[in-house]
């Protein structure tokens, strides 16, 4: 999978998640600071990410993962 | 000749209550006793507002409160019953049982009466027992209460769970069915996680509750709408026919988030918690409670039950709403 199609399907969960248009979601958003996503909402996202990409993204690996492009780099690392 | 020669019967839900103590704690109270804020609470657990117990008001007396609507909303005489199960995890002392003392304040003479421990998933755990007794003939009638008073094992400058948890309690009434009437309570699917034990305990008998939030949120939104599926199938429904599907209220966004992938539609689901907060055991009875109060049960269809807590320990059966 090349980064622009992780790219896409996490900014699709983005959507659904946190209520983002897809089209806004930009690599470099933080979650915290521009898309308002608290701790919950992360681990939706890393269950839903895990559903659509078939990667695992423990619980501590989240704090980590702070902007959109660090999600898409763990993903391709993993995948 | 045989040895036991008696044909088993089905089991249902006669009736429920619930009881709630008077005061009234909200966001903007817990604030001034601890760094959290109305916004921040209603965002992360959906809770405005919760019900705590006064100093001198105990498991038993909430469990005997309940106990007695539900009762009364049976149609039973206490002499009727002879099992009571006090499913809790928040008992003042381990000895005596609670419900022993409960069955007798409300006059249900020498019953079975025991205490069962599955944390917020006991009162499903004690439906799945009462509604096994009557259909083996162990009991003729059984009352199942879930009473805890949380707030006395909270630390109350851990804002992650000071502002979850409450007081309360919650009850059913479980009897046999008719000759030919189908079976009102389906078979109980349930289940632990003992790997997981440390992600919410309480770890002395003075000690306050903890839990590792974000590893329970994971879990609970992503393998308790099995179970739930698993129950529906095996009492023979599906998800669509389900009028009133009551979890666990242990936080909104894990209720919304089980519900979405049972593709329940959000008007069919509790949300009790709002003005509840998480009374453990007792969330389930008093969530049908103020459904019902609400005119939001439909007598004689399916409702779907799903408890989950520490143990880690999980419970679901489909009812018919008496």
């Amino acid at each position: 999978m090349t980064d622009q199609e992780i790219l896409a399907g996490l900014a699709e969960i983005i959507e659904e998640i946190a209520g983002t248009p897809a089209d806004e979601v930009a690599p470099s958003a933080n979650f915290v600071d521009d898309l308002d996503i608290d701790s919950l909402s992360m681990v939706e996202i890393a269950v839903a990410a895990q559903d659509k990409f078939g990667v695992e993204i423990p619980d501590e690996q989240l704090k980590d993962l702070k902007t959109v492009q660090d999600v898409v780099n763990f993903v391709a690392k993993s995948s | 000749m045989n040895g036991v020669n008696r044909a088993l019967t089905g089991a249902k839900v006669l009736g429920f209550g619930g009881y709630q103590p008077d005061r009234v704690v909200t966001n903007d109270d817990l604030a001034k006793i601890v760094d959290t804020n109305d916004e921040w609470i209603r965002s992360r657990v959906g809770i405005e507002s919760r019900r705590y117990a006064r100093d001198d008001e105990t498991v038993a007396d909430m469990a005997e409160a309940a106990g007695a609507k539900a009762l009364a909303a049976s149609g039973l005489e206490p002499s009727e019953v002879d099992l009571v199960v006090v499913a809790t995890c928040s008992p003042e002392s381990p000895m005596p049982n609670v419900a022993a003392t409960v069955a007798y304040r409300l006059g249900i003479v020498a019953p079975g009466a025991y205490d069962l421990n599955a944390a917020c998933a006991g009162f499903c755990y004690g439906l799945g027992a009462a509604a096994d007794s009557v259909r083996a003939g162990s009991a003729r009638n059984a009352l199942v209460i879930g009473a805890e008073k949380m707030t006395s094992w909270m630390d109350y400058t851990d804002r992650s769970t000071c502002i979850i948890f409450a007081d309360g309690a919650g009850a059913a009434v479980v009897g046999p069915t008719a000759d030919g009437e189908p079976a009102g309570i389906g078979p109980t699917v349930w289940g632990s996680a003992g790997d997981q034990a440390h992600k919410i305990v309480i770890p002395s008998r003075t000690g306050a509750l903890t839990q590792d939030g974000q590893a329970v949120f994971r879990w609970a939104t992503t393998a308790l709408h099995p179970v739930a599926l698993e129950a529906c199938t095996r009492a023979g429904v599906t998800p669509a026919d389900i009028t009133a599907f009551v979890p666990h209220q242990a936080n909104l966004r894990i209720i919304e988030a089980i519900a979405r992938k049972l593709g329940i539609p959000r008007d069919r689901v509790a949300d009790d918690i709002i003005h509840t907060g998480n009374t453990s055991s007792a969330s389930i009875p008093l969530a049908l409670s103020r459904m019902a109060e609400q005119g939001r049960l439909q007598p004689g269809t399916p409702a779907l039950l799903l408890a989950f807590g520490a143990g880690l320990t999980y419970a679901s059966q489909v009812i018919t709403v008496p």
